[in-house]
């Protein structure tokens, strides 16, 4: 493309899109109200504690832990970036996403319902609460804790990114002024930190029902529409194919190596698998999703949305396949910078190819679809911070209103801290930070998913196993260099160690770590180092909201203030802390 | 217990398969102008789904809701 064809395109697209800024805000505006209405949602006496203003008072059914999940886990960002990996490089870096959220819920389906049963019973609202509980071991769980908040932040920033991405093809964020460049994006998140101070967890199960039935709506009508618009689904393919070769026979002129792929050749079958395998696994680990997961009122929620959630896998699979739609429209996602950015992909494409006020409900759909999990996972990680680091370490008799207070402020400095990430530095530092962040949480999942199976393991091997994990996994997406920019993180492949395959290096990092926590829990076992005081009983992992024993310790743990343990009569059971 | 370990095959199905990249990296056959590989995986998202109520149904058979007796643990 000429330099002169690239400035046309900009300017074209450049302009304000006034009836689709309109209909963004007047739907932006409606979700707001709606955020601040929440706290009559399911309305509880007070919101001065965790489990109110953090969990929604562990209080949502099945149906709304749908919506509250699936306006969770495919979050902007997803929207955003997968089609924008398939537009850019193809099935490999894009369509991994499908398998991903499909082995997703066979995993979660297993342990996931272990983890509320004993949450329920102890009052846990974050796995590293769990974690302290099982093992009696402030430094593991803070090592939990510590993984879960420093991966939360660079997600909460790409969904501003999402954000961005919308407002930038609207014709919004333009120009030198730096207050009026960023101004609406300032305005959106202060309202949204707003309304999620004042009604914590559920602002974003309300504003997720609105997101889901925009998302759903959108992204139905594109696939129903687009393809007999640019020849049918044979010319997408197609098309999509024609572009993967010729990106692959660019590389290899350029001397670099072919990373394009219209269907994974034997090449990147190790890498599509563990990137869907690690993926899943480490998706889980995060804040963000533990807290949408105990918010449901019983177990059996959770592993009925395990059967049901996979619909959102559905319409993501869709919506991957729309950044080919793309290639085959010929969309130029083109950023007021007059630079191309992938990333753009689909909202030029709606821009392109619909009416201006459809193109106003799907950027909405993006916009709003960013506030849900930003909300969420600001929460979460307040929540981590509130429990496993300001009660544990700075105040040890802090009472259940101290608390949130503390997790109330803290949502306000996570994003805050997610506003200044985004605007000082380059985007592309949100994007590499989360992938690392992925890399770091999968570490956690021995610590957490075999704790809650079983007792075998020892606390030290499993701390060990962590950091070894934490640091091969940053030394190695380090060494990870962007052909392009020649700058570190540039992706989160590397080969595996003696396979000369290329695999996700969370994958690696945890087979390092498992072994290590292995091989150490059977030395430290067999010199009987003590791990720890396990304050909770095979019976915790199984028991349900209506079971009248879990009934009766409920109505006895209203009746103190202490976070951890119940007095009750179950034999084995820990004396309240 | 069988019901319960019947869950668990269910549940390994899915993950194993799609693990299992090579057996569905191609284009042919094509289904409505989609590649294998994609129609392919669509699919599974329907199988996946069913499996795993399926094994949520067998798990609520195998244990009964509430059914556990004070001082049993399990």
């Amino acid at each position: 493309m000429t330099p002169q064809l690239t400035t046309v395109l900009a300017a074209e697209t450049g302009g304000i899109n006034g009836v689709a800024l309109t209909v963004l805000i007047v739907l932006f505006l409606l979700v707001t109200v709606a955020g601040f209405m929440a706290s009559r949602f399911k309305r509880a006496e007070s919101l001065e504690s965790l489990d109110e203003w953090g969990l929604g008072g562990r209080s949502f059914g099945t149906w709304i832990t749908w919506f509250l999940l699936g306006g969770d886990l495919y979050t902007a960002y997803t929207f955003v970036a997968v089609p924008a990996a398939m537009f850019a490089t193809g099935a490999v870096a894009g369509f991994f996403a499908v398998p991903y959220t499909i082995i997703l819920y066979p995993i979660i389906f297993i342990f996931m319902a272990r983890l509320w049963s004993v949450s329920h019973r102890h009052g846990y609202v974050t796995t590293a609460d769990f974690v302290r509980g099982r093992y009696d071991d402030r430094t593991l769980s803070l090592a939990v804790a510590v993984t879960g908040f420093v991966a939360t932040m660079p997600y909460i920033a790409l969904q501003l990114v999402g954000i961005q991405a919308v407002l930038e093809v609207a014709g919004l964020g333009g120009g030198d002024n730096i207050v009026a460049k960023d101004a609406p994006l300032f305005i959106a998140f202060a309202l949204l930190a707003a309304y999620t101070y004042s009604s914590g967890l559920r602002a974003p199960a309300v504003i997720a029902f609105v997101k889901d039935i925009l998302i759903y709506l959108v992204i139905i009508v594109a696939i129903i529409y687009l393809p007999g618009q640019v020849g049918g689904w044979e010319a997408i393919f197609g098309a999509a194919e024609d572009k993967m070769n010729a990106n692959n026979e660019a590389a290899v002129e350029a001397g670099l190596n072919p990373t394009s792929s219209f269907v994974p050749g034997s090449g990147a079958f190790w890498a599509y698998a563990t990137l869907a395998l690690g993926s899943a696994m480490a998706l889980f680990m995060y804040p963000h999703s533990i807290t949408a997961s105990l918010s449901s009122n019983s177990r059996n929620t959770v592993r009925r949305n395990a059967a049901i959630l996979p619909a959102y896998s559905f319409v993501l699979g869709l919506l991957a396949l729309l950044g080919w739609v793309a290639i085959a429209a010929g969309t130029q996602p083109i950023g007021l910078d007059g630079e191309a950015n992938a990333q753009l992909v689909i909202p030029q494409l709606f821009e392109d190819m619909f009416p201006a006020w459809f193109a106003g409900v799907a950027f909405a759909a993006i916009a709003i679809g960013a506030l849900v999990p930003a909300a969420i996972m600001s929460i979460a990680a307040a929540n981590t911070f509130s429990r496993n680091i300001y009660k544990e370490w700075l105040k040890k008799d802090a009472t259940p209103a101290q608390e949130a207070k503390v997790s109330k402020l803290m949502s306000l400095l996570v994003k805050a801290f997610a506003l200044v990430f985004v605007l000082t530095l380059d985007k592309q530092n949100a994007i590499n930070f989360q992938l690392l962040g992925g890399i770091w949480m999968m570490q956690t999942f021995p610590v957490i998913v075999f704790s809650l199976f079983t007792r075998w393991f020892h606390r030290y091997a499993l701390l060990v196993g962590w950091a070894a994990g934490m640091v091969y996994g940053t030394i190695e997406a380090y060494q990870v260099v962007n052909p392009v920019t020649g700058k570190h993180f540039g992706g989160s492949l590397a080969l595996i160690p003696g396979m000369e395959k290329m695999g996700y290096i969370a994958v690696t990092a945890f087979v390092i770590n498992v072994v290590l926590a292995v091989v150490l829990t059977a030395i430290l076992n067999a010199l009987k180092v003590s791990n720890g005081k396990d304050e909770t009983i095979p019976f915790d992992y199984f028991a349900d909201a209506d079971d009248p024993r879990v009934q009766k310790d409920l109505a006895e743990h209203s009746t103190h203030d202490e976070a951890y343990g119940d007095p009750d009569d179950i034999p084995g059971n820990a004396p309240a802390r | 217990m069988r019901k319960m370990a019947l869950a668990g095959v269910l549940l390994v199905i899915p993950v194993v398969v799609l693990l299992w990249v090579p057996h569905y990296a191609k284009v042919e056959p094509k289904l409505f102008g989609f590649p294998f590989f994609f129609w392919y995986q669509f699919l599974w998202v329907f199988i996946c789904s069913a499996l795993t109520w399926t094994a949520y149904k067998l798990t609520l058979s195998a244990r009964g809701k509430t059914t556990h007796k004070v001082g049993e643990d399990r």
